[in-house]
């Protein structure tokens, strides 16, 4: 497997960080678990769990990591958030707390809790678009993509209650986002097409440095 | 929504591969185990604050809880009030649901599956069959399995935990010894769990079956925490956390998030107190950051000593 330049940070303030840890694990990976800013250094990507995206856009400001990671999207570090990492990502949080942080790694607006409360929480199966067989999706309390803007593919879309499809997984550039949980079922497709961002990036690096 | 049909066009029309218009359900599981356990597993690292009005769940939310645990009193006035303690009242849950876009809980007593059901109907998020309330039935806890809604109870030993489990728990918290501000009990269940699941990773086969037995457990848990060296389930921890550094430690014993009750509210500075445990919750290895957040944070809650107190809550449940 062709190395990366360094390892893979896992933003760990809350939530499901230990499941993406694994998942990158299981695919040879090295993760870091990223709590302050001198653990992003030199790491090659970022994942931002699930959890909830409240908690964590709070404590990227007691811990100072908020401007890191700005930087690291506006330096188009590749990431991949999930759930309340994709509430993270987004440009826009349509329901969000006043305050609350976005780092605007894709053009889309949110709605978090878009499917309800806990009691409409549900699993399906998904087609991806680029992948064969469908992904087993779990979806907790999860949010959607209302709006895409015109950079944003969407791979994705389930139904919501009135009917209407929307996106629940997006990518933009080097950023990849979905509204479920691949790292609670051991789906790892959605991490592969994340380290193949990174390795495209890290050849254009190697390139760039010769 | 033309804009989706737009993108969709751009990424080469992925949207043909989504399912359907139709029923919004088809194809979709709710209530499963896996559903269940998924917003255990969102919640870790978090700290879950008993909130006994909407404007304390506002404060427990903008100091970065996970989420918020709807009751009319928090044990310390449980057991200052004495009295039957019984399910918050529906118009109080509605208006904390209200108040907060974060998950909420709701104790129901032990045993009692006609409140369980009531909260489920009321949208709750977890339902807690709580010690802290007085229980409903001395020798059945509720069958959790039929419920849509997942259901955390507490836990003094591993055995204990099993059992919940067995009836459909997807969240065992450690239960400590609720509203005396005293984290000796919290320390000492979270030892005999963890101690536990430490000895039966490395049981053999046989005495797997000696500690089915000891553990009064199902066989299949059993075997299930001996081969992953953990319950199947998350283990959160709670029950007399009243300060960060509380906090810190019950999740460098192993906890995966903690619960706090009397601890936030009945402290000198509530909104300081819960974010700083909040801080400390995350950063419980770093310790000039738990150093950082107690620095000048007033009274905790005066509290009392877990082995004085008239009631034990944590004897309650079997």
């Amino acid at each position: 497997m062709e190395a990366l330049n360094g390892p893979v940070g896992v933003l760990a303030l809350q939530g499901d960080f230990r499941e993406h840890i694994e998942v990158l694990g299981r695919l040879g990976v090295r993760a870091r678990a990223v709590r302050v800013p001198r653990d992003l250094e030199g790491v090659s990507g970022l994942v931002v769990p699930g959890g909830e995206s409240t908690t964590m856009s709070l404590l990227l400001d007691s811990s100072g990591l908020l401007g890191p990671l700005a930087e690291l999207v506006t330096a188009g570090t590749p990431v991949l958030g999930t759930c309340a990492g994709m509430v993270l990502l987004a440009s826009e949080v349509l329901d969000g707390k006043p305050g609350q942080h976005r780092l605007g790694a894709l053009d889309i607006a949110v709605r978090r809790n878009a499917f309800g409360r806990q009691r409409d929480s549900f699993e399906a199966d998904i087609a991806v678009s680029g992948l064969d067989v469908p992904v087993h999706a779990v979806f907790i309390r999860a949010p959607v993509v209302e709006r895409a803007g015109p950079e944003v593919e969407v791979l994705a879309e389930v139904a919501m209650a009135d009917g209407v499809k929307r996106p629940v997984v997006c990518r933009q550039g080097p950023a990849l986002v979905t509204s479920f949980h691949p790292e609670l079922v051991g789906e790892t497709r959605l991490h592969e097409a994340f380290l193949s961002s990174i390795r495209s990036q890290t050849r254009k690096e190697n390139v760039r440095a010769l | 929504m033309s804009t989706i049909d737009q993108d969709s066009a751009v990424t080469g029309g992925t949207g043909g591969n989504a399912p359907t218009g139709g029923a919004p359900a088809a194809g979709r599981r709710t209530g499963t185990g896996l559903v269940k356990r998924g917003l255990a597993t969102q919640l870790r690292g978090g700290v879950v604050m008993d909130v006994v009005t909407p404007e304390q769940a506002v404060v427990a939310e903008d100091a970065g809880a996970a989420a918020v645990m709807a009751l009319e009193r928090v044990p310390a006035d449980i057991r200052r009030d004495g009295g039957v303690a019984r399910m918050s009242d529906p118009a109080l849950i509605e208006a904390i649901k209200a108040a907060v876009s974060i998950p909420v809980m709701a104790k129901a007593r032990i045993g009692h599956f006609a409140e369980a059901r009531v909260l489920e109907s009321l949208g709750v998020d977890y339902i807690d069959e709580s010690e802290v309330l007085t229980p409903a039935d001395d020798d059945h806890h509720i069958d959790k399995w039929p419920f849509t809604v997942p259901f955390v109870c507490g836990a003094n030993n591993l055995g204990e935990a099993l059992r919940r489990i067995s009836e459909g728990a997807a969240l065992i918290r450690s239960k400590g010894e609720a509203g005396t501000g005293d984290v000796k009990e919290a320390v000492r269940h979270l030892r005999q769990i963890l101690g536990d699941i430490r000895k039966v990773t490395q049981a053999d086969q046989a005495e797997r079956y000696g500690w089915a037995k000891q553990l009064q457990a199902p066989i299949d848990l059993v075997n299930e925490v001996a081969e992953t060296s953990e319950l199947p389930v998350p283990l959160f921890c709670a029950g007399g956390i009243a300060t960060p550094s509380d906090a810190a430690l019950v999740m460098h014993l192993g906890a995966q998030a903690v619960f706090v009750g009397s601890g936030i509210f009945k402290s000198s500075d509530p909104p300081r107190f819960a974010r700083a445990i909040v801080e400390a919750t995350t950063h419980y290895a770093d310790y000039s950051i738990v150093a950082k957040v107690s620095r000048g944070l007033g009274e905790a809650m005066r509290g009392e000593e877990s082995g004085a107190v008239a009631t034990r809550l944590s004897e309650r449940g079997w």
